[in-house]
C-alpha cells in the first residue's frame, strides 16, 4: 500500500528537509532561521528512527535520536539568547541590518 | 489513513511556522509540529523518545521560545527576502533529489525487508542500548546541558565589567 507508515514517514522527512532549508533562506528574521534550524533536526529525528526500524534496530536509532534532541535543545537556547545579545546590541533581529551595519 | 493526515498536519504546521510573521505563533506552530512528529514516533514504535520530544520539544523549547520573545520583541520585518524566491525553490529541489537519489534505492534493498519483520523482536531492550552501549553519549549530554546553562546564563546577564569600563571611561573623561 502506497500510504504505508514508511512512506509516509519518508514524505514527512524530505518535506521538512526542503520547509527547513527554504525557510533558512528566505527568513531576514534571526529568531525564524532558529525555527528554520529547529525544523531540519526534528526531520533528521525522523530519519533516525525510520532507519532504525527498517534495519531492525529501533533502540539504538531511540538512544541516537535522544541525544539528538539534547543536543539540539542546547543549540536552541545558546541560539535564542544569541538572539536576544543581537537585539540588545543593534535593535534588529534583520540579518541584513546586522550585515551592512559590520561593513 | 491516520498516519497520512498526521504527516500532513506535520507539514502544514512546520509550513504555517515559517510563514507567519507574527514570532509568538510561530512559536506555537512549531510546538504543534513537534508534537505531532512525537506522536507520528509513537506510532513508528520509538515510544521512549516519543515522549521525550513531546516534553523538551513541544514543551520546554516552546517556553524558551516564548521567553526569548518576550525579551527581545516581535518585529515585523519587510516582505523583501534575503534570497530571491525562485533561488530558494530551486534549492529545496535541490535538496529533495540529492535526498532521494541517496535514500530510495537503499531502501530497495532486501536486508531492510528482512529488518522490518524482526523489528518486533529486537523491541524493548532501550535502557540496555542507552546505559551500557551508548553511556559515552549519556556522559556528553549531560556535559552539553551544563555546557548550554552557562552559556545562556553567561550571555543573558548583563556584563558587569563593560559597564564598570564604560563608567572609568566617563569618569576618566570628567
Amino acid at each position: 500500500m502506497i500510504f504505508n507508515l514508511i512512506n509516509v514517514v519518508v514524505v514527512v522527512t524530505v518535506g521538512l528537509v526542503g520547509i527547513a532549508i527554504y525557510g533558512m533562506l528566505v527568513s531576514r528574521n534571526l529568531m525564524k532561521i532558529v525555527v528554520g534550524l529547529q525544523l531540519a533536526v526534528k526531520a533528521a529525528m525522523l530519519a533516525f528512527i525510520l532507519s532504525g526500524r527498517l534495519n531492525g534496530k529501533i533502540d539504538e536509532a531511540q538512544s541516537l535520536a535522544l541525544t539528538v534532541i539534547v543536543t539540539d535543545t542546547v543549540v536552541a537556547v545558546v541560539a535564542l539568547a544569541l538572539v536576544v545579545q543581537v537585539r540588545r546590541k543593534f535593535g534588529t533581529l534583520d540579518i541584513k541590518a546586522i550585515s551592512t551595519l559590520r561593513r | 489513513m491516520l498516519n497520512v493526515l498526521i504527516g500532513v498536519g506535520i507539514l502544514v504546521s512546520a509550513f504555517l511556522s515559517i510563514r507567519e510573521s507574527r514570532l509568538l505563533v510561530t512559536a506555537l506552530w512549531l510546538a504543534l509540529t513537534s508534537a505531532l512528529v512525537s506522536w507520528l514516533m509513537f506510532r513508528m514504535g520509538a515510544a521512549e523518545v516519543a515522549v521525550v520530544e513531546l516534553s523538551v520539544g513541544a514543551g520546554l523549547v516552546t517556553v524558551i521560545f516564548v521567553f526569548a520573545i518576550n525579551i527581545a520583541g516581535d518585529e515585523a520585518l519587510g516582505s523583501q527576502p534575503l534570497l530571491p524566491r525562485p533561488l530558494a525553490w530551486v534549492a529545496v529541489v535541490l535538496a529533495g533529489v540529492m535526498l532521494a537519489w541517496m535514500v530510495l534505492p537503499a531502501m530497495q534493498a532486501p536486508e531492510f525487508l528482512t529488518g522490518l519483520e524482526e523489528t518486533s523482536s529486537l523491541h524493548g531492550y532501550f535502557k540496555r542500548v542507552l546505559w551500557h552501549d551508548r553511556s559515552v553519549d549519556v556522559i556528553l549530554q549531560a556535559v552539553l546541558m551544563f555546557a548550554g546553562v552557562l552559556t545562556v546564563l553567561g550571555l543573558l546577564t548583563d556584563d558587569p565589567f563593560a559597564t564598570g569600563k564604560e563608567e572609568s571611561h566617563d569618569l576618566q573623561s570628567h
